[in-house]
């Protein structure tokens, strides 16, 4: 199988073509998000008529749609690639057509974003009313995630085949789970837009439906943040133990966890609408107790992850309690980036919890508070995943190596990217429960004493916010050596193996139609009753506006 | 499926907590009346000025030290007729909808914050202790003014 170690040559082009979109949009993204928070703490007027919200929704869109989306795709498709061998010719053309697809979708959007024509920011809530093809683009590029998903799904079905075997190689199947996951997601985003935004911009129907779009984005929008945050758990569950000189600690355990992420982030959308009218406050509560299922999978993965470095720790002759700490490879970029992720996870998951929680959200909901949880978690603890696996994907990809000093320059990124979002997530947590809302830009509202005393606070998330530029360009110089500039070479890929001892995994665990059959349940149970509720008691839905 | 025995424990004790945590939230809510606003009523979005009691917003004396305050949410202010004053230790009913796209509705130092989408009415109530100058503004981006859309609300001595 010495083929398998190396990612083919044609499928790592297939890869690499993702990541530079990712992380052109990480650069054009970022610079956004540095002028937001200098124009929300009154440092800068933004020049040329770009408005604040214009910068907030490219801001929005490029990072927590383009950079995370790509990025995960490209890093599937070589992982794939890296564990089951060369993508079969069907699949592979289906991965070109997808990112076709998508990028058509990007730049639309984009496009539309740029003339002004959708500053509706990414969440585009009815009835701010966008120009039709500011949806189209979004659909597009939602159609191109599921071609790309269905190359994964194909190639997976004909590796089976092929290979007569019950248990797939544990990447591929977290993959596979992941995509099923974002299939299931966006079917309720697309039919919002297909049947209620589109032809509602086009102007074919006069009025939409604003709690039903409202339930189809969030049906979809929670999901979306455990779509960003899986790929994590796979370099974490499946890439970490490698490095680190370790065993992954339970195949079994590892595949459970992504099942239950299957079931559990998909019927709890109303978490994030706890505020609103028209959904009663008992279904409310039920999503609110399916959301916290998915703690138990979060809590299985923490130990599993302190377990394989304690075993590994302890392997390099580590002694007392704690001693396998110190023995981890600190030094080594491709652990510490993604380490200092999983810890910033603690406190961040943490928050999560607080803004779930029924009535307790109430104290955060639309404040600075969110934001700083958001940043926390998709911005740092999956971002900085997502660096420390560019750090040797892209080497591996381009046949170069990531040398000493460059490990020593991505520290240097991974400690700035810390120390700024302690800034800027802290202040944004703090002015949050103090009462600043989110997503508004620079106001005193006449010189109110509560609003002027947040304005400390702002300043400090500009402070944040411009080390982070700073790590940002940092990041930009490292990818670009690595992927030209960087000496020639073999860099590894590194994939675990289970410890020994350690359990069969049983075939149970890759029953599709028995975990998709019960998601699809808990979905009908959680959504069925509201929805109709929402259908038959509407009032008369809202024509557009555009107030920008 | 074998789990290690300390995995066991450690599950057991985060799920006892997550239980625990639960039924908290859940007695504070349903048997102590801490249930988010969800209110279930309903009126044409397009027809605000023409139903009551939006046809008339402002705030309307209903007990001892107890108040209703309908406003009106539209880009980028809450209508109101009435100067918004009351005394310290009133009680106020907030009863909200919205003329045009959705808003937020928040009022910093207390527990008041919920979604006006419109077509539908929400309603939260919270009694205010303390005199002093609070702002009620919105925390849902609602346009290009959307950073002007606060009031403010004064409690007298």
């Amino acid at each position: 199988m010495m083929n398998q170690m190396i990612v083919d040559r044609n499928d790592a082009k297939l890869s690499m073509a993702h990541l530079f979109i990712a992380f052109a949009a990480v650069l054009l993204g970022g610079i956004a998000g540095l002028l937001q928070t200098l124009v929300r703490s009154g440092t800068i007027v933004l020049p040329a008529g770009i408005g604040y919200y214009q910068l907030l929704t490219a801001h929005g869109i490029l990072l927590a749609l383009v950079f995370t989306t790509y990025f995960i795709i490209g890093f599937f498709y070589a992982g794939m690639s890296r564990t089951m061998g060369k993508f079969y010719d069907q699949p592979y053309r289906m991965g070109w057509l997808g990112y076709i697809v998508m990028t058509i979708g990007t730049v639309l959007t984009t496009i539309m974003i740029l003339l002004n024509e959708g500053t509706v920011l990414y969440t585009f809530y009815a009835p701010l009313k966008a120009s039709p093809w500011f949806y189209i683009g979004l659909t597009l590029f939602i159609v191109g995630t599921w071609l790309a998903g269905g190359a994964m799904c194909h190639q997976y079905y004909i590796w089976k085949k092929v290979s007569h075997k019950k248990i797939s190689p544990l990447f591929s199947f977290m993959a596979v789970m992941t995509m099923v996951l974002w299939f299931v997601a966006t079917i309720g985003v697309a039919v919002s837009v297909i049947f209620q935004f589109i032809p509602w911009s086009f102007g074919w129907v006069d009025e939409i439906n604003i709690l039903l779009s409202r339930t189809l984005f969030w049906y979809f929008g929670h999901p979306l943040v455990y779509f960003w945050l899986l790929p994590a758990y796979v370099c974490w569950y499946v890439i970490i133990p490698e490095i680190i000189g370790g065993k992954i600690f339970s195949d079994s355990l590892a595949r459970l966890s992504f099942v239950l992420f299957l079931l559990f982030s998909i019927p709890v959308g109303f978490h994030h609408q706890l505020l609103e009218s028209g959904i009663s406050p008992f279904w409310k509560y039920l999503q609110v107790v399916l959301t916290f299922m998915v703690i138990v999978p979060s809590l299985m993965t923490a130990f599993s992850l302190f377990a394989s470095f304690e075993i590994a720790g302890r392997k390099k002759g580590a002694k007392g309690l704690f001693g396998w700490f110190r023995a981890l490879p600190w030094k080594d970029a491709r652990f510490f980036a993604p380490m200092v992720g999983m810890l910033i996870f603690i406190p961040a998951g943490a928050g999560g919890i607080i803004n779930a929680s029924n009535q307790m959200n109430q104290i955060v909901h639309n404040t600075l508070w969110v934001t700083g949880h958001f940043h926390l978690t998709v911005a740092s603890s999956v971002a900085l995943t997502f660096f420390g696996i560019a750090y040797w994907l892209i080497p591996h990809l381009t046949g170069r190596v990531l040398t000493g000093r460059m490990h020593q320059i991505a520290n240097l990124q991974t400690v700035l990217w810390a120390i700024g979002m302690f800034f800027m997530s802290g202040a944004m947590h703090t002015v949050g429960l103090l009462g600043a809302p989110r997503r508004t830009a620079y106001t005193t509202y006449q010189d109110n004493p509560d609003a002027l005393g947040w304005i400390p606070y702002e300043v400090t998330m500009a402070v944040g916010g411009s080390i982070l530029f700073i790590a940002i360009l940092l990041l930009i110089y490292i990818i670009t050596d690595l992927a030209f500039f960087a000496p020639k070479g073999k860099e590894d890929f590194p994939i675990g193996e289970v410890a020994e001892g350690a359990e069969k995994t049983p075939a149970i665990l890759e029953n599709w139609r028995l975990w998709l059959g019960i998601a699809t349940v808990l979905i009908l149970v959680a959504y069925t009753v509201p929805v109709v509720h929402m259908i038959e008691h509407a009032p008369p839905g809202s024509p557009g506006y555009k107030f920008w | 499926m074998h789990m290690h025995k300390l995995e066991r424990l450690w599950l057991m004790i985060g799920s006892g907590a997550l239980i625990v945590f639960l039924l908290v939230i859940g007695v504070n809510a349903f048997a102590m009346g801490h249930t988010p606003p969800s209110d279930s009523n309903i009126l044409d979005p397009t027809q605000v000025d023409l139903t009551a009691p939006f046809d008339d917003p402002g705030l309307k004396k209903i007990g001892d030290n107890e108040y209703e305050l309908v406003l009106v949410a539209q880009a980028f202010t809450f209508q109101s007729n009435d100067e918004l004053k009351i005394p310290e230790g009133a009680t106020v009913h907030f009863k909200v909808t919205s003329k045009d796209v959705v808003h937020g509705f928040q009022i910093p130092k207390t527990n008041v914050n919920m979604m006006i989408t419109p077509g539908h009415v929400n309603t939260i109530t919270h009694t205010f202790d303390e005199a002093g100058q609070f702002l009620i503004l919105c925390n849902e981006y609602c346009g290009v003014g959307h950073q002007a859309m606060g009031v403010p609300l004064e409690v007298i001595k």
